[in-house]
């Protein structure tokens, strides 16, 4: 409720203030100065600048807000319970917060928990009221102070598209720093990680055992990341060897060859493919491809395990396909048409031309695509969890079960939350790994289809 | 794509019609190279080019002329069969070259295209060395049997382009790296070193400076001594200065053709008249 309340004072006072400077504007326009800015711009920037600090307001009481409370709760305790331990405090702050909002306690609540979580309701009541007085108030001052600024000469169109530019900025920020802040976690706990077992042993390591933290052995697991690391290349090397033949050829096809009508029905037929939940393409491979794979390889005399690389890999090249001919579907349509017309004017056929022009001009960007899908399939996780087998061993034999580096990752965070022991830690070393490997990937594919562009713009 | 049961004349009185828009006879006629009779093309139901005939004399330059969307390019795509390779494009009437209609469902548009050579609007090199560039065509048609043989063919190629003295020493360099004028004569050297018969110009200069433009012209005058040449042009100059027959083209058909210096002088249509003198187009 109070959050509604809040965010209807601020659309109120936003319409307000872009009435007031639209007519203040307008009514400038109509006596016929010449003016600067059109009216809207002049009613956009006092709506900013009433609603800038008012957000501000609000903004440091959400950032300060609980601290502020939580003092207030502990003045309000007897002193017997501000001298617990840290964890009963806590424990106490909780269930006073919860009388407080109605949701109730386990167990009877005692007096000097009933008395604080009655100031504690009067307390927030009077900060609430308070917190919007500010906020109403210094939006106020903004507005008056925005308003007043109003003149011929304004340059609000300008200061408007500075406004929107930082708000840009702001918003693709927000990704990078997103994304230094995952380098940064995995960094700082694969640290932690590597104070319990050598950088050597970890990535040269060729046996994985990791045992238990339950049973307290502390760093007496193995953890070697080789096996994992080779599971992991062998599934995604085989789901390559599936998707990029299939994918390229389906790109000639519906570049070259198909016509319009037939081009429309099956190209959202494939990138379908791409919509499937990989959880689905997962129990696919459990339920329909291991057993089907498994019974050819047992009608040739092989030994094919249900759950084995070979069936990730063949599901997961399945997943791809939609990847890698969407992409090169794409690079190939951007070869300009005058290549393909200047082969065909020299006698060559439909086929010489794709394979002597169109592929080898689309080319970078084909590699482009295909290093693109590569790290797709090392970071694949839900068909290799269902599917591969889980037995992180070194085996070359791909009709046999592997365990991948994202798998793991799944089975050392599920269940077990203590992020102390080496055990669980090492899922940050994992995912470390596997960041820096498809970083790396993605950086050469973006490499290679920019240079690719500078060729024909 | 060809339909010969659309014609109510049968094939052979087609072919040996006469061309109705042909007018003053040659004191000397060249043999024709190729002969087009009632030809019509559409693009899905809309026709783009009515019944234009017309020779194309041998080892002598033709120009096409006439105002943007008159058909001129789309009738030049006719003689190689370029339009075959655009969705929903229909050729009707008869097209031949030496004397064998090219829209025979037996004739494999593929070997037709390795007599009649094209060069297009914009230079459009492979993205391939100057080397492979010229030696692309050869290859795929197995003209060179050793590498000295191809060298010889890529060398008297680009010797005929008027290309060689700029280019020998960086063969294996990127033919894109040249400058626009050069590409567009690699593209010419590139469609001589299959050796065909007849050169198809769409408009070779219109992407080029006028020096550039000057070196193409030159180059065309000395190419007629051994091809027979089709240049479709926007310039009345450049068709005036290197063609020997010029055909005028307007709303899809073919209005006038004949001696370029007589249409250029006194031409038999107002149509023709107005065009060339600035009045429209």
């Amino acid at each position: 409720m109070n959050t509604a309340i809040v965010a209807s004072l601020l659309l109120l006072m936003l319409g307000f203030a872009y009435q007031l400077g639209w007519s203040r504007s307008r009514n400038m326009a109509v006596s016929g100065v010449k003016i600067h800015s059109r009216p809207a711009y002049h009613a956009s920037l006092v709506a900013f600048w009433a609603l800038l600090p008012a957000l501000l307001v609000l903004g440091l009481w959400a950032l300060f807000g609980d601290t502020a409370t939580r003092t207030y709760i502990l003045a309000q305790l007897p002193t017997e319970i501000t001298s617990l331990t840290a964890a009963d405090l806590e424990v106490t702050i909780r269930r006073i917060r919860q009388i407080e909002s109605g949701f109730g306690v386990v167990g009877e609540a005692q007096t000097y928990e009933n008395s604080a979580a009655q100031a504690l309701r009067e307390f927030r009541a009077l900060t609430f009221a308070f917190v919007v007085a500010t906020a109403a108030a210094t939006g106020a001052v903004g507005l008056f102070l925005a308003q007043r600024r109003i003149n011929p000469r304004l340059r609000a169109r300008n200061e408007i598209e500075r406004i929107v530019r930082v708000l840009l900025i702001g918003c693709s920020v927000v990704a990078i720093l997103t994304t230094v802040g995952i380098v940064a976690s995995l960094l700082a706990e694969a640290f932690r990680f590597f104070t319990f077992v050598s950088p050597i042993d970890f990535f040269f390591g060729t046996v994985w055992s990791p045992g238990f933290s339950s049973t307290g052995a502390g760093a007496s697991g193995k953890y070697g990341l080789l096996p994992l690391l080779w599971g992991t290349l062998m599934v995604a090397a085989i789901a390559i060897l599936v998707a990029l033949p299939i994918g390229l050829m389906t790109a000639i096809y519906l570049t070259q060859y198909a016509t319009p009508r037939v081009r429309g029905i099956v190209k959202p037929i494939i990138e379908l493919l791409a919509g499937i939940p990989t959880i689905v393409y997962g129990f696919f491979a459990l339920v329909t491809v291991g057993p089907f794979l498994a019974g050819i390889g047992s009608a040739l005399g092989l030994d094919i395990r249900a759950t084995s690389a070979l069936t990730a890999g063949v599901v997961m090249g399945v997943m791809i396909i939609p990847f890698i001919s969407s992409l090169s579907d794409d690079v190939i349509r951007q070869v300009p048409l005058a290549m393909r017309d200047g082969s065909l004017g020299l006698g060559a056929t439909q086929s010489e031309t794709i394979r002597r022009v169109v592929i080898p001009a689309a080319l970078p960007g084909i590699v482009g695509a295909f290093l693109l899908a590569v790290s797709r399939a090392i970071g694949e996780t839900m068909i290799v969890v269902l599917a591969a087998g889980n037995s992180p061993f070194l085996r070359l034999n791909p009709g046999e079960p592997v365990s991948t580096v994202t798998v793991t990752i799944v089975n050392q965070l599920t269940g077990d939350t203590d992020f102390a022991s080496p055990q669980s830690l090492v899922a940050f070393a994992l995912g470390l790994t596997l960041f820096v490997m498809t970083l790396i990937l993605n950086v050469a594919a973006l490499f290679i289809v920019r240079r690719y562009r500078e060729q024909y713009d | 794509m060809h339909m010969p049961t659309d014609k109510i004349v049968p094939q052979s009185d087609l072919y040996s019609r006469e061309s109705t828009t042909a007018r003053t006879p040659d004191e000397n006629p060249l043999p024709v190279r190729v002969k087009a009779r009632d030809v019509s093309v559409f693009y899905g139901q809309k026709q783009a080019l009515f019944d234009v005939s017309i020779d194309v004399p041998e080892k002598s330059v033709t120009a096409f002329i006439g105002p943007s969307g008159c058909g001129k390019s789309t009738f030049l795509r006719c003689l190689n069969r370029m339009n075959d390779t655009i969705e929903g494009c229909r050729v009707s009437g008869l097209i031949a070259l030496d004397g064998s209609d090219i829209y025979d469902p037996s004739l494999d548009p593929v070997e037709l295209r390795a007599r009649v050579g094209m060069v297009f609007q914009k230079p459009n090199p492979f993205p391939k060395s100057i080397y492979e560039n010229v030696a692309y065509g050869p290859r795929i048609h197995g003209l060179a049997r050793s590498r000295s043989d191809m060298d010889a063919i890529v060398e008297s190629s680009l010797q005929k382009a008027g290309l060689w003295s700029e280019v020998k020493d960086r063969l294996h360099e990127a033919g894109t790296g040249l400058s626009g004028g050069q590409q567009q004569r690699l593209c010419i050297a590139r469609a001589i070193a299959v050796s065909p018969e007849v050169i198809l110009m769409d408009e070779p200069c219109s992407a080029l400076d006028p020096i550039a433009t000057a070196r193409i012209e030159e180059l065309i005058d000395e190419l007629r001594q051994n091809y027979t040449i089709v240049i479709v042009t926007h310039s009345m100059q450049q068709a005036a200065r290197v063609s020997q027959r010029t055909a005028f083209f307007h709303l899809g058909n073919l209005v006038e053709e004949g001696p370029t210096d007589l249409i250029f002088t006194s031409p038999v249509e107002k149509r023709t008249q107005d065009y060339i003198t600035g009045r429209y187009g």
